[in-house]
Formats: structure tokens, sequence, C-alpha cells
């Protein structure tokens, strides 16, 4: 693709260089350890799950079983693999067995180790044949019934109450929505456990569970049925249980998730070591399954100035696109993040914003880009917040973005009533169509705002990357440069549950799944 | 030719293009399937719910059998605005330079605030416009502010860890954003930090302060807050409130 903005193709290589050896250095972090929800996820896809008797999940259960045993180096396969041959018994029989205290899973004896991997592979193929068949379904969809044209439009849903989610997302997408997102309930992120069963009470969302995704999936599936046009569903694949929650989307079908170890760390204080190992084995499963991730980089902008800061927007997207790499997961799959959050006081704001995402489209040409509207500065007018999205729905159909999250007139009153989701799909549906090409005719002006503004943006990313590169990222993380927050790499949460792995670790999943199906 | 009319302040009514003409426009949503019926409903509400003439200027099918209206309506009350009283704060605002000079002349230390986005709410979109650095619209926030230490704790901080760090850090004030809120758990969390501050005797000692789009002054005070600020508040309005506060403490 010719550049619009005259971009020097230089610099982007430099830029990408940069973020290559950026990821390989936190990649080596990353393959020497592991943590409690990668463990999780590993006993979830060998097919653990259900509570116990004070509704602990049983992957909790059994995986701090194994971590108190001193065994957690050597990885939950390997332990549930030994008990597999010793006891002959399935993964859930020997997770109930260890709940009720009949087997200490670390206690038993070491068995053969062909054997063990003999168990442990043969019970692995087969969740991941249901996920490949998952994937499979996605995609007989797509052909039978079509999807929406992109930019997808996206909206939220977040009553609390799964039952009416469903009833919100299937009147939103009849109304047009192509990608319905479950809000989850604020306080989930931190959990260190996946809540379990269908849920009817949450705040500012619904939680992310195994049944819930099951019980919205079935909606959307009916009612792109009714509507002929495949129904994304999303999650939130962040916070603590990244992991797990990408194997739960997995088998159940979830077409995108919001996936990014940066966001979690700044945004949640979430420990940095922790979620960096945990984004690597989420985003592999994301990758197999087909699932567009979402990057988080548009948060930066709530905090940090969008017009100033918007190099470590871009800078954060070139890094987010090797992690992406790493885990095997391609750039049709990578919906980068970015946000329509300048000042609208702001002199030829637009021009500003235009010349970010086509800055954007052109760097990541095969990416999905995730485009997210206007918060910070809405303010409860909402005819104008009205037309603050118009122009951000303008700027999308004109760069050719990838997933449009609706802005809705009423953000910052409340979570959106149904006429709300109602009247922005109309704003985004009316100009998409009335400006549909306008990308294809309209060129921009050589030297002029547009050009110079994207130049300079990606200059300085560059020269922000070649630092980060020096420094590594840990460092840039320590010092607030993403964001203008400033977290420890051994400060936050969740950091107790990282473990160092052992030379005999195995994890099969990453063996089977990392690159798509073989 | 009539003069333009006045307005009786002791009977106001909603203005369109007339005086008096009490117009309104409103929008909303009934659960039922689009069609005249629906209208008639619509219209029907809007007279139950004191509009003369009520009209449906646009409806639209929402599906799943519910449907949109947007209104226009007379509005047969009135309002007497003579006796209108609204408890405000009720000072003047100084800026950040006038606020750092205050703190140095009158109260001769370092204020402590700290502040927080509390319960479960995971919006620090507000706090941070008052705190951090960098502020809002043009704002500088607290951190800036010389005189004032601030700490900025984040988001979904519970209330007893707020209270924790107040005590750690001798605070002389909180601040607590609440900004998405879900059937009301803004007043069911901000009501418990106030219990939690009586039972812990810190209630009189430390200047208690919310914020948020949901948040007026009126209902700060009835929740047992110093003072609340809404939407179009900065940094240096609550500064401005919090510092006078410590010394009409000290007097």
């Amino acid at each position: 693709m010719e550049s619009k903005l005259n971009l020097n193709p230089r610099l982007i290589d430099s830029a990408r260089t940069a973020a290559g050896n950026i990821a390989d250095d936190v990649q080596n972090f990353i393959d020497k350890n592991t943590t409690v929800t990668v463990e999780r996820t590993v006993a979830r896809l060998m097919g653990v799950d259900g509570v116990d008797e004070i509704e602990k999940p049983l992957p909790n259960v059994l995986i701090d079983a194994i971590k108190e045993g001193g065994g957690l180096a050597k990885g939950a396969a390997f332990w549930i693999g030994n008990a597999m041959v010793n006891t002959g018994k399935t993964p859930q029989e020997i997770a109930e067995k260890v709940s009720s205290g009949e087997i200490e899973i670390t206690k038993l004896k070491i068995a053969d180790e062909n054997k063990i991997m003999e168990a442990v592979y043969d019970t692995a193929n087969q969740m991941v044949e249901r996920i490949k068949n998952s994937r499979a379904k996605r995609n007989e969809y797509l052909n039978t019934l079509g999807n929406g044209r992109k930019p997808y439009l996206y909206v939220i849903v977040a009553t609390g109450n799964i039952y009416e989610d469903v009833l919100q997302a299937q009147a939103a997408a009849k109304q047009g929505a192509d990608v319905i997102a479950v809000i989850r309930t604020t306080a989930q992120s931190l959990l260190d456990y996946v809540p379990y069963g269908p849920t009817t009470e949450g705040f500012g969302g619904t939680y992310a569970t195994q049944e819930n995704f099951r019980i919205m999936r079935k909606a959307l599936d009916e009612v792109g049925e009714e509507e002929g046009r495949y129904i994304r569903l999303c999650n939130y694949c962040s916070g603590l249980c990244m992991p797990e929650i990408a194997a739960m989307g997995a088998i159940e079908r979830l077409d995108v998730m919001l996936n990014d170890a940066l966001y979690g760390i700044l945004f949640r204080d979430i420990n940095m070591q922790r979620t960096l190992v945990d984004q690597y084995f989420s985003r592999i499963i994301n990758g197999f399954a087909g699932i567009i991730i979402n990057t988080g980089e548009d948060n930066y902008l709530t905090t940090a100035d969008a017009y100033e800061e918007a190099h470590t927007v871009l800078a954060s997207q070139f890094i987010n696109e090797q992690f992406a790499l790493k885990a095997g997961l391609p750039e049709e799959q990578m919906g980068l993040g970015h946000a329509f959050e300048m000042n609208p006081m702001l002199e030829n704001g637009f021009l500003y914003e235009l010349a970010q995402a086509q800055m954007a489209r052109e760097i990541f040409p095969k990416a999905p880009l995730k485009y997210m509207p206007p918060t910070k500065f809405m303010t409860g007018n909402i005819f104008r917040g009205h037309l603050q999205d118009a122009m951000f729905n303008l700027i999308s159909i004109w760069t050719h973005q990838g997933i449009q999250l609706l802005g809705m007139p009423t953000e910052a009153i409340h979570t959106p009533h149904l006429q709300d989701r109602m009247l922005s799909i109309e704003n985004a549906q009316y100009i998409f169509n009335n400006a549909r090409d306008i990308g294809n005719e309209v060129e921009y002006k050589k030297d002029g705002i547009i050009q110079k503004r994207a130049q300079e943006v990606l200059a300085k990313a560059e020269e922000l990357l070649k630092d980060i590169e020096k420094e590594g990222m840990f460092d840039t993380i320590q010092k607030g440069k993403f964001g203008g927050v400033k977290r420890s790499f051994t400060g936050g949460k969740g950091l107790e549950g990282v473990v160092e792995k052992d030379e005999k670790y195995f994890n099969p999943f990453i063996d089977l799944m990392l690159g798509g199906a073989k | 030719m009539e003069g333009i009319q006045k307005a009786d302040l002791m009977k106001i009514k909603p203005y369109g293009d007339t005086l008096n003409d009490g117009m309104v426009q409103m929008s909303f949503t009934l659960p039922v399937p689009y069609g005249d019926e629906a209208s008639e409903a619509a219209r029907q509400l809007a007279e139950k719910m004191g509009f003369e003439n009520p009209a449906v200027v646009f409806s639209k099918d929402l599906g799943v059998g519910y449907t949109y209206f947007i209104m226009y309506g007379k509005c047969t009350h009135t309002v007497d605005y003579t006796n209108i009283e609204v408890p405000k704060v009720t000072m003047e605002y100084m800026e950040r330079e006038e606020v750092e000079e205050y703190i140095k002349e009158n109260i001769k230390r370092d204020v402590v605030i700290v502040g927080a986005c509390t319960g479960t709410d995971a919006h620090t979109v507000g706090i941070d416009a008052i705190m951090n650095m960098k502020g809002f619209d043009g704002n500088y926030g607290l951190e800036r502010y010389k005189g004032i230490e601030a700490i900025n704790m984040g988001s979904q901080v519970p209330n007893e860890e707020l209270i924790a760090k107040a005590i750690e850090v001798k605070a002389d004030a909180i601040l607590v954003s609440q900004v998405v809120t879900q059937k009301n758990v803004h007043i069911a969390n901000l009501t418990q930090l106030v219990e939690m501050m009586e039972a812990e005797g810190l209630r009189d000692k430390i200047i208690l302060v919310c914020g948020g789009p949901r948040i007026s002054h009126e209902l700060a005070q009835e929740l047992g807050y110093d003072a609340g600020f809404g939407t179009g508040s900065y940094s240096n309005h609550v500064a401005s409130f919090v510092v006078n506060q410590i010394v009409k403490k000290m007097s």
C-alpha cells in the first residue's frame, strides 16, 4: 500500500526491529516462569471444572494443592498425568479426590515418564480437537451467514445479570451491532479465580464465567441466524486470570477478547512479571482459537494527554504486535487499540485524530484495528457527545478501522440504556454508508498538517522504542513512560502466583497450540 | 402590539419559543412492540406525567418488542423560583497560585490529601483529573500544587484501605470519586465510608469530600460528607474548599 502520509519506511522498520528486541528480552523472562493461573488453565484444558462445597473452583483447589506440595515448578500437566497413570481416573475425578482429601497429588509414586506423557497428550489432544471444532463452527457460520462490513459495530452490554444482558444483546444485534461485549463486573480483574455458573448480580458488568459465555453464545447464534449475520461475542481476557478466560472463551467460541498485560499493569496494578507470563499463554490460546485480541492502548489516553502522548500509543502497538507474533497470533487477529480522545476544543484536533488513525492503518495494514470512542471529554451534554461520536465515526470509515467501539451519547452518565445503543448504531450506520469510500477518494496534502503530524508521531515513537530497547521493558514501566503511571517490578497484585520452572516442566498446550492448527 | 412579557418568577415553567408555553422535549423507551398502539401508550403516559397535548414526533422499533419515542409536551406545572434554596459550597474559589499562597500564609505546613476511586468502581477519570499532575482541560491536578502532598490510590480501593492510608499519612482530607455506578451502588459505598470513619472516631478530624457525575453538594451533605463536587469541578475548587476547611478547623 502506498503511504498517503509519506511515512518513512525505514523508520517503521527501525521501530519494528526495536520492538522485536524488546519482546525478545521479555520473552526470555517469560520462558523461565509459570504462574498459578497458567497451571489452572492447563487443568481446565485437561477437563477440570466445577467448584467445591465452598464455591472454590476445582482448578484452584488442584493447583493450590500442587503448589503447597512444592510441585508447581514441574507444571500441573506432570502431576495430573502422574495421577492418571497411578489411579486410572480422569483429571476431573482426580481433582474431586484432591478436593475431598482422598488424594495427595504430589505424594503419589512417580510413574514412568513415557506413560505420563502418553496420558497427558491423549487428554490434551481431545481438548485441542474440541477447540478446533469450535473454530470450524465459527468459520462455517461465517461462510453460510456471513458477517457485517468493517468497521464492525461493537457495543457493550453491562446489566450485571446475564439474562438481562441477553435481551439487550439481542436487541443490539437486531439494530445492527456486529460485536457484543459483555462488560465484566468491575472487581473481577482482581480475582485470582474464575467464578462458576450463571450469574445475575454484578456491578457495572456481569461476571465472566464459562456458563455465562455459553448462555450468551447461544443467544447470539440464535439472533445471528434470524438476522442472517454472524454476531461476534467479546469478553475480557485480562486481570489475574488471563489464560483461564482465554481457555473458556476458546471452548465456548468467543470471537474477540480484550487481552493486554500492559493495561493490567498500569491500570489495575497487577504485577508485571505475573501478567506478562499469563499473557503469553493466553495469546497462544487466542491465536489457536481464531480469537481477535484487542489491546488496551486507548486507555493510556484516559490518564495521559492524547495529543502529547500519541507516540506512546504507537510504540505500545509495535510492542503488542511483537508479543502477539511470539505467541503465534496472526496479524489478522491483532485488534491493536487506539482512541479518539483529544480535547474537542483543540484547533484542528480532527486532523490530528485523522493522522493518528491513518498512521495506525498504514503501519499495521492487516490488523483489525480497534478504535475507541471519546470518553474523557464527554460531559453529560448528550447532544454534543453525539456529535463527537459522529466525528469519530467519520474518521473510522475514512481510515478503514477494523472494530468500532461505538461511543454513547450518555457516556459519563450511566451504562447504556437500550435507546442509547440504538442512537449510536444509527449514527455509525449513517456515516459509514454516507461516506463509505471517502478514504479511497481523498488524499492528504504533501507536507500538510496531517502528513507532518503522522511523521512526527512516528519519529517520536521510534525514538521511544529505541530507548526502551536500551533500558528494557521492565525498567521503562518502572519509570512511568506509559500512561504516566509508574509500577515496580515486584509491586502490584499477583506476584506470589509466579513460580520459576523446573527443567522437567512441560505444558502440552503450548506445544500443541503455538503457531495455530498443525 | 404587546411588548415582551416578563416571567412570573413565582410561577415558572419551561420555555420553548413563547413565554409559558411549557414546552418539554423528552425521549424514552416502552417495552411494547412498535406501532400505533405503542405511540398511543406513550402519549397517554406523557399525559399522566402532567403534559398537555403530548405529541410523539418520532418513534422507532428497537427490536425485541420495544419502542423508542421522542416526544414534546406542554408542562402544566409551575415552580416558585423565589423560594428556591440549594445548599452549595459557598465560597470564592481560589486559583492554584492563590491556594499555594494561602497554605503558606495560613497553614504553614504541607497539606496531605488522599484520594481514591472506591468500591467496585474502576473508572479513575475523575480522581485523576483532580489529583494527577496533568490535571484536566488545562487545570493542573493537586500533585502539582506546592504545599499539597497528594496521594492518589487509584481504582477499586476498599474503604478499609482508604481509611488505613489516611491514618498512616495523617491525611487532612480524603477525596472519594464515584464515576460509574449502577443501581445506586455509589450511595451504599459512600455511606459505608462515613460510617466506618465515625466508628474509628475520625470523621471530625478529616475533611471528607466526594465527587462524580452523579454527586451534588446536597447529596454529599445528606450522606455525611463535608462537600460534593459534580461535573465541571476542577482541582482548584476542591483545593480551595479543603484549605479553607483546614483553617476553619484550626481556629
